[in-house]
């Protein structure tokens, strides 16, 4: 059923197009000529721009594109996961004529992107984090950051500044990504001491300020004097686990503002690097590959600037590893090691690279990590 | 009564509406003035985004399915004086059955597979409404706050559901339930870029209409909403009615669930929960729980959602600003219905100098 | 590990909970309270609310005092009931009705405004310690009150003394029972309803400030996850009784803090299903306590919801 509409499509899209030719001689014929003598880039958030996490990140590389000549800038932001983000990405396309979209947050990309890239060939979409596999559309790409590396440091850190050898993360929910950043921050941590644990709690929820409160209060509650998250805005977090003394590692944005004496460091994503570098090639007419992923040493992600309360121990430790990952083929994930249910997840000598396609379906919590995945 | 006294009431209830949405915007205009912004540019693109083009309209109807259902769900208990505010439930468990039935049945024949998954969302819809009326009916429990908690034990029973028992293990990072096969995605309606679900929401509309104003059901249900005790005296069947509109309210928005996974999604995850079912109570209420009038309403809401980004992008302006808009709209809209029916008199008196 | 409370955080956690997260649907539910009494339903408590949330925030910021910021919360609650009030005066216009547009209207209001207090830090409220008698950290944290909790609870002692004991409880119960026997008695209804309207609103804005000043302390989009609406049905919960509404807030504050403190002591599986437990729970004691014989005890005659 969904294929017999290509044929309506196109006629609609031709009176489309006329209709666009009467309205430029309404109060919107300046902004339509800009469409005309540059590239027009569209970029959709699921959240508010400035959440101090996963939007801002995104926003501070639209930011970075602004900057780049003949380069037309378009935002939206609150969109929703659902028609409205289809609704948005065809009225960037139609009413404002970009060609290159950046439809921000996971759940854009299947169905919509993956529906809506075939019918316009001429556009390009890139998704961050998704799944791009054979048989998707050739104009749709997705591009994520292996940001479990920023984690591991984070870890290194809170392994030397925890006193309780308890650490905790607050998390949205338990997929693969955010297993990661768990598992990630655990390892971390007990490279500098083998006895530290990770309480994790979920909340559930990708944005639900009250809970990410009452989660981080029950980590600190357990005795955990090191916290960090995966959820969408860290500030939540951040600020309650400041307010009960606690340590803090940043995610997605750098966080330290919001805690200046007791933030130690953060997993940053680095998309100004990124979009840069895609909106040149796209500009310059090569190709960007349909599936991009990057690390530390590629500039996908970069660490806040380390706090004030970070001793010079830990400093060296985290400098030294830094340096150990930016050399490249660091595992983070390595035997001999087990789940926290016992099952054997990589034997001795055994180890999977930050590329490895198994960390992408991640389902479990290693040993030391206090909670479950479902 | 003379022609004109019948002609002149229902001119009145499109005109008043109509001028009080011109009122609104130029309440909203002055908000407008006061930032500095232009209203001109404001209203044509609402007009641009929502209603002038095809493109436009298929923005706006795409997201005017689940507003008619959910609408739906508010007014047909309200026409029994029931007010339920938690459709939003309904909807979420009434999606997570057509996904799972959908997966079962994939191998059937179009039409059974259909017919299965709707049956099964409306079924979980009207069962998940319909406790509601029963519990108003065996326990006296309020029917307001008993939906709206039950809105959120649905939600969380729907998100365990789906990270848990009904998971498809190849949904990593959106846990999802099985995607459904492509011949059980309902299509779009010929020539409209918006899937049958927009009909089916008219029709349904139309539908209760004629069950509520037509029948003797309906006849029943409103002297029930109007004075409970008279309708038990003339020895309707208050329980069964009401237990029955609930039901079907909640089938109604069962059915907004299923349209949402089988046209939209693909599979049931947590972007089903939209809070859609609470927009229900809006237009609803706008529509002064007349099934007909929610049609229009839904549709009015909708364009003024889809030009939402344009007006964003646009005109530098946050995306809060169409909330504002809508606010300051509905609110005259409200407002204006203490003039309704004072027309005639109005009329008399304009008419009475000229001679 | 200096104390490790064990399954005791579980307990400790829920009274932390039910301190914490209570104060803003306590002080909707009764600001509703005091409205519904009066005859009239104001829905729009959650967009009132979230304009308490962003003002005391915004105001809290731009004049450095936290104090402020909730009188100025308070203030805006007051136009905003005002509003409301005004608006139902007139013959035909549906007090719910005009609640839900003024719940978008009060969302809208507060995100346009509120977009440049998202990022900047504002003085918040300072919390006083109750537990300094005790040795556990865990303790001393739930203890942690703020002085709006207790004037949320010596509100509800008050309110139900006002209701029950004083003229202007007598006014505002006569006019919530029938407009009639109040036009009988030279009571002007739409007045009382008037300002019992923006009282509730008033405390609403209170519970928003609570909500952006102290917990989770934070001024952004997400603050109110639907607390306005849930305070609001939670008054018919507490059959129009302020004291009722106290232990209907705390029923919801501790029993939201039991999903997290369960995964903290490694209870996780399932964990939605803990976070709908004050769901439940009210649901459940909903039921019971309910009965067709006394559906609406303690129900305002006037009222549009139980008629």
């Amino acid at each position: 059923m969904p294929m017999k509409s290509t044929l309506s499509r196109r006629r609609f899209l031709t009176s489309t197009t006329a209709a666009f030719g009467a309205t430029a001689l309404m109060p919107f014929g300046a902004n339509m000529a800009r469409a005309a003598d540059g590239l027009t880039v569209g970029f959709i958030y699921v959240g508010p721009k400035d959440d101090y996490g996963y939007n801002q990140a995104h926003a501070e590389g639209a930011a970075a594109i602004k900057a780049m000549a003949g380069v037309t800038v378009i935002e939206e932001e609150n969109v929703p996961e659902s028609t409205d983000v289809a609704n948005t990405m065809e009225s960037m396309i139609n009413f404002d004529g970009a060609s290159l979209l950046f439809p921000t947050s996971f759940g854009y990309y299947d169905p919509f992107i993956k529906e809506l890239a075939p019918k316009n060939p001429e556009v390009r979409f890139e998704h961050c984090g998704g799944l791009w596999g054979e048989g998707d559309p050739a104009n749709a790409g997705s591009y994520f950051g292996y940001i479990g590396k920023g984690q591991y440091l984070n870890g290194i850190v809170a392994g030397h500044m925890t006193k309780t050898k308890k650490i905790g993360f607050v998390a949205a929910k338990p997929i693969p990504q955010v297993l990661n950043n768990i598992n990630s921050f655990l390892l971390g941590a007990r490279a500098v001491d083998p006895t530290i644990t990770c309480q994790v709690i979920f909340t559930g929820e990708w944005s639900l300020a009250v809970k990410e409160a009452e989660a981080t209060n029950a980590l600190a509650d357990q005795g955990a004097d090191v916290i960090t998250c995966h959820v969408d805005g860290p500030k939540v977090v951040v600020e309650t686990a400041a307010a009960r003394g606690c340590y803090v590692c940043g995610y997605h944005a750098n966080q330290s503002a919001l805690a200046p004496d007791l933030y130690l460091t953060g997993a940053e994503w680095n998309w100004a690097q990124v979009y840069t570098d895609m909106v040149t090639k796209y500009m310059a007419g090569e190709t960007i590959p349909n599936f991009v992923r990057g690390g530390l040493a590629d500039g996908f992600i970069k660490m806040s600037p380390l706090g004030p309360a970070v001793t010079e121990a830990a400093a060296a430790q985290f400098e030294a590893v830094k340096a150990e990952i930016l050399k490249g083929g660091f595992a983070v994930i390595k035997g001999p090691l087990k789940d926290n249910k016992g099952n054997v997840i990589a034997a001795e000598g055994e180890a999977f690279a930050e590329d490895d396609i198994k960390l992408e379906s991640m389902d479990y919590l290693v040993e030391g990590v206090i909670g479950s995945t479902s | 009564m003379g022609k004109g006294s019948r002609l002149l009431p229902a001119l009145e209830t499109a005109l008043w509406p109509l001028m009080a949405l011109i009122a609104g915007g130029l309440v909203f205009s002055l908000f407008l003035l006061v930032q500095g912004k232009s209203p001109v540019e404001f209203f044509a693109l609402i007009w641009r985004a929502g209603f002038s083009t095809a493109f436009s309209w298929q923005n706006t109807l795409s997201r005017v399915s689940p507003l008619l259902f959910a609408g739906l769900c508010v007014a047909i208990p309200a026409r029994l004086g029931l007010m339920v505010i938690g459709g939003e439930g309904a909807i979420v468990l009434g999606g997570l059955a057509a996904a799972v039935t959908g997966a079962q049945v994939a191998l059937w024949p179009t039409a059974a597979g259909f017919a299965a998954m709707a049956l099964s969302a409306v079924c979980i819809g009207a069962i998940w409404i319909g406790l509601v009326g029963l519990l108003r009916v065996r326990r006296g429990v309020n029917e307001t706050i008993a939906s709206l908690l039950m809105a959120y034990i649905a939600s969380a029973l729907f998100n365990h559901l789906v990270e848990s028992v009904f998971r498809d293990p190849a949904s990593l990072n959106k846990p999802s339930t099985l995607p459904l096969v492509d011949t059980l995605r309902v299509g779009m309606m010929p020539g409209l870029q918006a899937h049958w679900g927009v009909l089916a929401g008219i029709v349904a509309c139309i539908a209760a209409w004629a069950l509520i104003d037509r029948t003797r059901l309906g006849f029943a249900a409103r002297i029930t909403g109007d004075n409970m005790r008279a309708a038990q005296v003339q020895g309707f069947n208050v329980a069964g009615l009401i237990v029955g509109f609930t039901a079907l309210a909640g089938g109604l928005a069962g059915l907004a669930g299923f349209y949402e996974v089988a046209a939209v999604h693909g599979s049931a995850n947590a972007s089903l929960i939209s809070g859609v079912g609470y927009t229900g109570i809006l237009v609803a209420f706008l529509a002064r729980h007349n099934p007909l009038a929610i049609v229009p309403v839904a549709i009015l809401l909708a364009g003024f959602e889809a030009s939402s980004g344009l007006i964003q992008r646009r005109m530098d302006l946050p995306d809060a600003t169409i909330l504002v808009f809508e606010g300051c709209v509905f609110l005259i809209v409200l407002l204006s219905e203490t003039v309704q029916g004072r027309m005639p008199a109005l009329w008399l008196a304009l008419k009475g100098p000229s001679r | 590990m200096t104390t490790d409370p064990g399954l005791w955080a579980v307990p400790i956690a829920v009274l932390g909970g039910a301190i914490r997260v209570s104060t803003p649907f306590l002080f909707v539910s009764l600001g509703e309270c005091l409205t519904e009494r009066s005859g009239r339903i104001n829905l729009g408590l959650e967009g009132t609310l979230i304009l308490g949330a962003m003002s005391g925030y915004g105001l809290s910021y731009l004049t450095g005092s936290a104090t402020v910021g909730v009188l100025g919360a308070a203030l805006v609650g007051l136009v905003y009931g005002l509003l409301h009030g005004w608006l139902c005066r007139f013959k035909g216009v549906n007090d719910i009705a005009v609640g839900i547009s003024m719940m978008l209207l009060g969302m809208g209001i507060a995100f346009y405004f509120g977009k440049p207090f998202i990022q900047p830090t504002a003085p918040r409220l300072p919390s006083i310690p109750f537990g300094w008698w005790s040795d556990s950290p865990q303790l001393q944290a739930a203890l942690q009150v703020n002085v709006l909790f207790l004037i949320g609870i010596a509100l509800a002692v008050f309110l139900a003394w006002m209701l029950r004991s004083t003229r202007i409880g007598l006014t505002i119960r006569v006019v919530g029972d029938s407009t009639q026997s109040a036009r009988a008695l030279a009571i002007r209804p739409d007045r009382v309803r008037l300002w019992a309207t923006a009282a509730g609103g008033a405390l609403a804005g209170i519970g928003g400030a609570y909500l952006s000043l102290y917990y989770p302390g934070s001024w952004n989009e997400g603050i109110s996850s639907g607390q306005g609406l849930m305070a609001v049905a939670l008054v018919i919960f507490a059959r129009w009784n302020p004291i009722n509404c106290l232990w209907a807030a705390l029923l919801f504050g501790g029993a939201g803090a039991l999903g997290p403190a369960l995964q903290s002591v490694g209870i996780s599986e399932g964990y939605y299903l803990f976070y709908a437990a004050p769901y439940v729970l009210t649901l459940g004691i909903l039921i019971a306590t309910s009965s067709t014989e006394r559906a609406v005890i303690g129900a305002p005659g006037e009222l549009n919801i139980t008629k």
